[in-house]
């Protein structure tokens, strides 16, 4: 047979084609021309954003959404740089996206030509692996380990930077059926003599504990985890990139931890005599002072990172792999033995009465109410969230039923990281309701985007907690700077619904908490991107809270 | 305490700027770090000196591991290894001293690749504290110039440190 002959850009499309990628976040430039010429016949659906940023954030929420990796692509230069907090974003939460940008010639890199950056120098610590393309004929080649690289193992973002004239040249285009990677060779399935050790620790706990984050997620375990929980009778914690990886309502769940987490989870984690660890990375948010976190606890470790484990706790038993072929495994040893947990379920379900996650219930218009009414309105709805306080509140006051329901920038903390995810999970599951519970700041930071769901017919709805204020930054300073708020009060603010009206998007405003379920509602209906203002307690704080380097245990109520 | 590392990674360029950025920006030091290619075209092996204690170590090789373009990591610190350092040294001479440091140069089994009218250039190799001692005995002629790399090691005996497969 033959090998089709063609230019560099039609093999990259070829190879988009083959790895099943049929959606693009992108913007167009200099150094992407040839690229752009090849997508304007392509069947792969492009999105334009208005901004590049925009793009990453897209493709990593259409990634969180569905499972699949997400692709965006930018110009070199400017293009490529504005890609980089949205790689950082999806490094730190290990998700799987492929980058592509284009780059200045062969002959001209280095020479500090018009748009040219050396993006994989720039990306160096933010991605799992980058490539700069230097030989058009390795383009298949570069493409299918890409995509293999961000989508196993400990998932994460991979960049491809590919030179103008590589786009034109004419290759052979032959796409490799398997990856040929000496270095990567990601463990899959646990070691069985740990998953046993495991087990007999789990049968002979007396205060066991679920500290489960986005590994349950990314394996597709959830269902692994409820079984193991129920047959032991041990509660649940999730971290927050755990949200939906066990329902919250179910009785054994205690919800998050950590530092906005719940007294019962913290008390807990605390009291625990053995934590059983899977899919998390014992993050300071988490532990809060590392070295009061869980003193009594023997500590089981499941991760598909060996590097993640022992890096900031002792470990009893590592055990690296797949969380869901390691749950299964750990299920064959552990079948609905008589529990040791009754006494310790007991003080869990008295924590759990006695310091529920509340809130002030008066007249006043408060952002947990409206978490809580979209909750009722849209339970099935898949939540993504800016960063600060609304976070805080969409994952304490949404009651999360399934896994790749609540998406957040949990590592890097990337405001403006709400409405484009959004806008990529909503291009990935379109049969969802898709809203971004936003902050008046974070949504700003990426507001542009209006645009691109009007244009493109996404249609998200954004439900911003509007207080005027950068109010995560604001709580701090009340507490910790003597209310001196310098810089974080925004109140003669935007008009939100007239600025959606300015993109042809629905705006909805409510001030009062009778008005909160009806123009959900609305937005909902009418199938529109909307923007729906939220006009909220001002100087409302996340409650519970656990002070910087302090214990989980020492956690304050705030009014 | 200091660690010998043997780092088996792709021939391509960009690998050695994944190693020293990962160094880096985990906060590990490098002591010394030294590469070339192997008998596998397609291999180089790093040789890196790393000081830190063994949490420190386990995180740098986990770290390392997690490069695609590192093949294989080995702690060789405690194994029946030659670690060897090369190092030349430019001391100035005159008549009343050549002698002197020839004797030197003789007793160290180092070599002089260079005379010149009032200079020798020393090649040395050997061992860290070989090189140090030399180095130490030479400064009181005066050393005008010196470059040395950094340590190379190998296990004694049939032990080899190579890919899975090959």
């Amino acid at each position: 047979m033959t090998k089709a002959k063609m230019p560099g850009a039609r093999a990259v499309i070829e190879s988009l084609y083959k790895e099943e990628a049929r959606v693009i976040f992108g913007y167009p430039g200099g150094q992407v021309l040839p690229l752009y010429d090849e997508l304007y016949d392509a069947d792969i659906r492009h999105i334009l954003v208005r901004h590049e940023q925009a793009a990453a954030h897209a493709a990593d929420g259409y990634a969180r959404a569905t499972g699949k990796v997400g692709v965006c692509l930018a110009t070199s230069g400017p293009g490529a740089t504005n890609l980089v907090t949205g790689i950082a974003t999806a490094y730190m939460d290990s998700i799987p996206i492929v980058a592509i940008t284009g780059q200045v010639p062969r002959f001209m890199i280095g020479n500090d030509a018009f748009q040219e950056a050396n993006i994989t120098g720039i990306t160096l610590p933010i991605t799992k692996h980058n490539y700069l393309v230097q030989d058009a004929k390795d383009i298949p080649r570069i493409f299918k380990e890409a995509f293999y690289i961000a989508r196993t193992g400990r998932p994460g973002p991979v960049l491809i930077d590919i030179p103008k004239d590589t786009q034109t040249e004419i290759i052979e285009f032959d796409y490799p059926q398997e990856v040929k990677l000496r270095g990567y060779k990601p463990t899959f399935t646990g070691n069985e003599q740990q998953v046993r050790k495991a087990a007999s620790l789990i049968l002979n706990a007396e205060r066991p504990i679920f500290y489960v984050g986005g590994g349950i997620i990314f394996s597709d375990a959830t269902e692994e985890l409820r079984q193991l929980a129920e047959s032991i009778m041990a509660p649940v914690t999730t971290t927050l990139m755990g949200m939906g990886a066990f329902p919250s309502a179910h009785p054994l769940s205690l919800g998050m931890l950590g530092m906005h987490g719940t007294r019962s989870a913290n008390y807990a984690i605390q009291e625990s005599d053995l934590i059983i660890a899977i899919g998390v990375r014992f993050d300071d948010r988490v532990t809060g002072k590392i070295s009061a976190f869980a003193p009594n606890a023997k500590v089981i470790h499941i991760d598909i990172d060996p590097a993640e484990i022992g890096k900031n706790v002792r470990v009893d038993i590592p055990i690296v792999g797949d969380a869901k072929n390691i749950l299964k495994t750990l299920l064959k040893y552990i079948k609905q033995e008589q529990a040791k947990t009754e006494a310790w379920n007991k003080k869990i379900a008295a924590w759990k009465k006695e310091y529920p996650l509340s809130y002030k219930k008066d007249d006043l218009l408060r952002p947990q109410f409206v978490v809580e009414q979209i909750s009722e309105v849209c339970p099935d709805a898949i939540i993504v969230t800016e960063v600060g306080q609304n976070q805080m509140w969409a994952a304490q006051f949404f009651n999360y039923r399934n896994p790749r329901t609540f998406i957040s920038s949990g590592g890097l903390g990337t405001m403006g990281y709400g409405f484009p995810a959004a806008m990529g999970a909503k291009v990935g599951k379109p049969e969802s309701t898709v809203i971004d519970i936003a902050g008046d700041g974070s949504f700003q930071m990426n507001s542009q985007e209006l645009a691109t769901v009007v244009q493109n017919d996404i249609p998200v709805i954004v439900a911003i907690l509007n207080n005027g204020f950068l109010g995560m930054v604001r709580q701090w300073q009340e507490l910790f700077f003597n209310r001196r708020y310098s810089q974080t009060c925004l109140s003669e603010s935007v008009d939100f619904v007239k600025l959606a009206e300015a993109y042809g998007a629905l705006g909805l405003r409510a001030t009062k908490k009778s008005e909160v379920k009806d123009i959900i509602k609305e937005a909902v209906k009418s199938e529109c991107p909307a923007i729906l203002d939220f006009v909220v307690e001002r100087e409302e704080n996340v409650s519970p809270m656990v002070p910087a380097g302090a214990a989980i245990n020492e956690i304050l109520d705030l009014e | 305490m200091k660690h010998t590392l043997a780092v088996l990674v792709e021939n391509k360029s960009g690998v050695l700027t994944r190693v020293a950025g990962l160094f880096s920006r985990r906060g590990f030091n490098i002591e010394s770090l030294a590469v070339g290619v192997t008998e596998d075209p397609d291999t180089s092996r790093m040789t890196i000196v790393v000081s830190g204690d063994d949490h420190v170590l386990e995180q740098v090789m986990k770290q390392l591991n997690k490069l695609i373009d590192v093949i294989r990591v080995s702690d060789i610190s405690n194994d029946e290894a030659v670690h060897r350092e090369l190092a030349l040294i430019k001391v100035g001479v005159d008549s009343s001293t050549r002698a002197e440091v020839m004797q030197i140069v003789d007793v160290f089994r180092a070599k002089i690749v260079d005379v010149g009218a009032r200079s020798l250039v020393i090649e040395a190799t050997g061992d860290e504290s070989k090189i140090n001692a030399i180095e130490q005995l030479l400064r009181q002629f005066g050393i005008k110039e010196m470059v040395r790399t950094g340590k190379i090691a190998m296990n004694r005996g049939a032990k080899i440190v190579q890919s899975e497969k090959r």
